[in-house]
């Protein structure tokens, strides 16, 4: 199965690749992962004190779709605020990345991943 | 020549639960594989001679399914209605994937450290530790049978999916560096 020229640009450019301090109190952590290939997604957003998110960094183990979905969505939602970065759905990233029907499934994880992060990053909130 | 209809455990006559006897299983499969060889229908008609490859093929497929505690865990469970291969489905457990992604990062450090090999083994040992764990834990959980107990075994059942996904990684790595030495 061929992947499309934007997969394999995110897979071999990966944006925003990397880590942000877990603990600190603006930063919210997603960690997702789909047993059915194994694949495991860290998302994590740095929110500044007006909701927007100003940073967000990821790190996935698995295949060119699942690195190019979740490279993609870092690069959506930073300037977003967090009502906007939820309303993102999985079936965009799929269009942008057109992704084929067995592999929307990676796109479904970066959807799920970006909903812990914000949630996460809420319950430390305390809202 | 047999029943069509059966389900794997009973194709086999043996006792439908997670824990089971693999060398009577191995024997078992010895004996139906006579049964169905396609050598002994050579001289029957057309209909005899499919129905023997159609019998090869669900005897393989059984054996294969049966022997492996992952994929028998999987069958356990879509016997009792539950579906845990999906595509879509997803585990919802931060911690056990924060240590998932601790253990592919330091997978993905053991060419680069002073000893590969002595890291890698660590690892090896650590997943095949992890891995037996939830083979443990399964054994209890289809004993139990509970219905809040098969959701915990689908559970484990996942967490052995990516364990053995982990685990063939880890041998493709040990693969190379054999290939390297």
């Amino acid at each position: 199965m061929a992947y499309s020229d934007k997969v394999i640009d995110h897979y071999e450019h990966p944006r925003n690749v990397g880590v942000l301090d877990k603990s600190a109190l603006n930063v919210g952590t997603g960690m997702v992962g789909a047993p059915a290939c194994g694949d495991v997604m860290r998302l994590q957003i740095q929110v500044n004190e007006q909701g927007v998110i100003e940073d967000a960094k990821f790190k996935t183990y698995g295949c060119g779709s699942a690195i190019a979905s979740s490279s993609l969505l870092t690069e959506w939602v930073k300037g977003k605020t967090l009502d906007e970065a939820r309303q993102i759905k999985n079936s965009q990233i799929a269009e942008e990345l057109a992704l084929p029907p067995v592999k929307v499934h990676c796109s479904v994880l970066a959807e799920d991943a970006i909903k812990a992060a914000i949630a996460d990053y809420q319950s430390k909130q305390g809202d | 020549m047999f029943d069509f209809s059966k389900n794997y455990f009973e194709l086999f006559g043996m006792p439908a639960g997670f824990t089971l006897d693999s060398a009577a299983l191995a024997t078992r499969y010895r004996d139906l594989q006579k049964v169905v060889h396609p050598d002994r229908y050579a001289s029957a008609g057309e209909h005899s001679q499919r129905l023997s490859l159609q019998g090869a093929t669900l005897v393989n497929e059984a054996y294969e399914t049966l022997k492996d505690p992952l994929k028998r865990a999987q069958y356990l469970l879509r016997l009792k209605g539950l579906e845990v291969d999906g595509q879509n489905n997803t585990l919802n457990d931060p911690a056990f994937l924060m240590e998932q992604m601790e253990l592919r990062e330091a997978l993905a450090e053991v060419r680069s450290s002073a000893d590969p090999q002595g890291s890698l083994d660590v690892l090896l040992r650590e997943i095949g530790g992890m891995i037996q764990a939830q083979i443990a834990q399964l054994a209890v959980l289809f004993e139990d049978g509970t219905p809040q107990g098969l959701v915990t075994a689908a559970q484990s059942v996942q967490k052995m999916q990516f364990l053995n996904k982990l685990h063939a990684e880890a041998e493709a790595v040990e693969a190379e560096l054999d290939e390297a030495c």
